[in-house]
């Protein structure tokens, strides 16, 4: 091999990896879409009217941006429950549990903060439901790191007691006399509502999500403690005899996921149920676990990759009357992809892009 | 008499309850322990579950005949897992993750193709009356049992006895335990797991038939709220046994029966709590059965959940 080869192969496998983790979720994304496509078709759907509905109603107009990126919201933290932990390579799937008790805690504080000042009772209240959320989710990595209980299973079990829990909250202790058809806490105070950002129609859990984003992508990129944890998700014993406090960080970054999810479950209740009820548990921590493995569990990746999904519910609506399909053909779509995207991570480093860009070179 | 016999009504309905709702816990766990043993786990049976009850319910309804039903389940849910099968033998596909997705999946093309079969009425599985001996109603009520719930006895005696007795077991259970060894013997371990996972998925499918042609006997987008994924919990707790699984999945039965039970005696008080019963009796069981090291006795030790 001579000089310059080397010196190119020196920039070229790092961008190949880079490179490679860009097209194989795309490619994955596309051929989930195609099978969908496909499906329709088969049920006698036109699959570019489906698409092109998808794109008008989730991206087209002003309007359908703002339905979108308030879906986005959920998505992104929800997406988070996942991604963070997934760092020690924990599988944690049961962020919906989070999303739903911190929605109680939400409106179920907020009757008794009705008094406050605002100033001090919406950071509160935004606190709570983030710990909230933080204890719930901690607790599955408590369990993994002292019981070695499978968090899976553990964190999808804990998801189906939260909706029972957060039922049994809503229909009696805390539901709302007033609340007559769809039981409810009492509707918080105009005061603790969270707005809109400025200029635009879609309220600030959308910013606090990005800012969330990022702050986790320094966390997990940036910092030792990511870099700790990506020890310990590698290889338990290497941690250990590194010294690293393998124990503290499970718990610490299952913890973090869930105060996430926890404050998806704060801003549906106080930007735009205005009280905590069923419909909290919307599925959005479902969707997230597509988003984060879309996202190959990279908090940057989540922002685009939720903006996309959240455009596809948005625009659930009108293709199910466009085209009178059930409401469960974006469910549909997600599995497809959701399957699409897991194979392919069978092609991980099996695209020889370096010998296929430096063909020729070799002697 | 004629049925008021106070406070005994609840544990006669949890046993009666214990019975109806124990069967698609004693299907999906069946089926598990076999694709466990094998090497694999499928967390997605709760989507196969779903889909079974979808598919079960609209052959029963087209053909008019619930066996019809059960077949087409059973067929279905091979299918699924099949397709489980086949995508966790790629290498680099993990069998949790590949799980998640199929639970999505089948949940979706459930609710997708079960739409139109909400309303109309196909015909029940028959039971048989056990009770035929006492002249309480609750009694007779309470032992009404179904005809798959005694096929799902008698299979988990049969499975037990394959898994110890015949050369499909040993088969299994050395794939399970190293794919080494299995090689070594010129056994393809990426086979006998395809194979033990549709196998699975087939007995998961059947479970789900029985939700919708018997307990509670209609099809909606309700009917299994985690069962499947209890059932997959299960199996830990019964610690890869078949003959376990059926005590096991009685015990979830019961508890999931909680609810109703207390109920028909006037408690209502907690009712959406007596939900969470099945759940947190699962993850009570978990974690008293796991342990520190994240060791499980008795676990294949090619299981992915155990590493």
């Amino acid at each position: 091999m001579t000089g310059p080869v080397r010196d190119m192969r020196a920039w070229l496998v790092p961008l190949a990896g880079r490179v490679e983790g860009l097209i194989l979720p795309v490619a994955a994304l596309l051929t989930g879409f195609a099978v969908f496509g496909l499906f329709l078709l088969l049920l006698g759907k036109n699959p570019v009217e489906f698409y092109q509905l998808v794109y008008k109603a989730g991206f087209g107009t002003a309007f359908s941006w703002t339905n979108t990126l308030s879906r986005a919201a959920p998505l992104l933290f929800a997406a988070l429950c996942v991604a963070i932990p997934a760092r020690l390579g924990l599988v944690v799937i049961g962020g919906e549990g989070a999303i739903v008790l911190g929605g109680v805690m939400t409106g179920g504080l907020a009757a008794a903060l009705a008094g406050w000042p605002a100033l001090i009772a919406m950071p509160l209240l935004a606190l709570m439901a983030a710990a909230t959320g933080g204890v719930w989710i901690g607790l599955v990595g408590a369990l993994r790191q002292w019981r070695g209980v499978n968090e899976t299973i553990a964190s999808l079990l804990m998801a189906y007691i939260a909706i029972a829990l957060m039922n049994h909250l809503v229909e009696g202790p805390l539901r709302d006399p007033a609340s007559l058809n769809k039981p409810s806490t009492a509707p918080l105070a105009e005061t603790l509502r969270v707005g809109d950002l400025p200029g635009w129609n879609v309220h600030w859990g959308l910013a606090v999500g990005v800012v969330c984003c990022i702050l986790a992508w320094v966390l997990i990129e940036r910092t030792t403690l990511g870099f700790s944890a990506r020890i310990a998700g590698g290889n338990v014993r290497a941690a250990q005899v590194q010294g690293l406090p393998v124990g503290k960080l499970v718990i610490g970054f299952t913890a973090l996921g869930g105060a996430c999810a926890g404050l998806a479950g704060y801003f549906e209740v106080s930007a735009v149920h205005g009280s905590a009820n069923a419909s909290l548990a919307a599925g959005y921590g479902y969707t997230g676990i597509l988003v984060a493995f879309l996202a190959r569990h990279n908090p940057l990746a989540i922002i685009p990759v939720a903006l996309l999904l959240a455009g596809f519910e948005a625009s659930s609506g009108l293709v199910q009357r466009r085209m009178d399909l059930p409401d469960a053909t974006m469910l549909v779509l997600q599995g497809f992809v959701f399957v699409a995207i897991l194979a392919s991570e069978t092609f991980t480093g099996r695209i020889n892009l370096i010998g296929w860009l430096t063909k020729g070179d070799r002697t | 008499m004629n049925g008021d016999i106070g406070l005994w009504a609840v544990p006669l309905a949890m046993l009666g309850g214990a019975i109806r709702v124990s069967t698609p816990f004693l299907f999906v766990s069946l089926g598990e322990v076999i694709t466990e043993r094998s090497g694999r786990i499928n967390l997605g049976l709760e989507g196969t579950l779903v889909f079974g009850a979808m598919a079960g319910y609209a052959l029963a309804y087209l053909t008019g005949s619930a066996w019809v039903g059960v077949l087409a389940a059973a067929l279905a849910g091979s299918v699924f897992g099949l397709i489980h099968g086949l995508l966790c033998s790629l290498p680099k596909v993990n069998d949790i993750a590949i799980g998640i997705a199929l639970m999505l999946l089948g949940t979706g093309l459930a609710f997708f193709f079960g739409k139109p079969y909400i309303q109309p009425v196909a015909p029940d599985l028959p039971a048989i009356d056990l009770g035929w001996w006492s002249d309480l109603p609750q009694v007779q009520a309470a032992l009404k049992v179904n005809v798959l719930f005694i096929a799902g006895a008698v299979l988990a005696v049969a499975l037990a006895w394959m898994l110890k007795k015949t050369r499909i077991g040993l088969t299994l259970r050395v794939v399970g335990d190293s794919s080494d060894a299995a090689r070594a013997l010129g056994i393809s371990p990426s086979k006998v797991r395809i194979l033990a996972t549709a196998f699975g998925g087939a007995l998961a499918g059947i479970g789900g038939a029985y939700l919708s042609l018997f307990y509670p006997g209609s099809w909606n987008e309700g009917i299994s709220s985690g069962q499947g994924l209890i059932a997959v919990a299960l199996v830990i707790f019964a610690r890869w046994s078949p003959v376990w699984c059926f005590f096991a999945a009685l015990l979830f039965g019961a508890a999931g029966a909680l609810g109703p039970a207390l109920q028909s005696i006037g408690i209502t008080s907690g009712y959406y709590l007596s939900y969470a019963a099945p759940f947190v009796l699962t993850l009570i069981v978990l974690i008293l059965s796991s342990s520190k090291s994240g060791a499980l006795t008795g676990a294949p030790r090619e299981l992915s959940i155990t590493k």
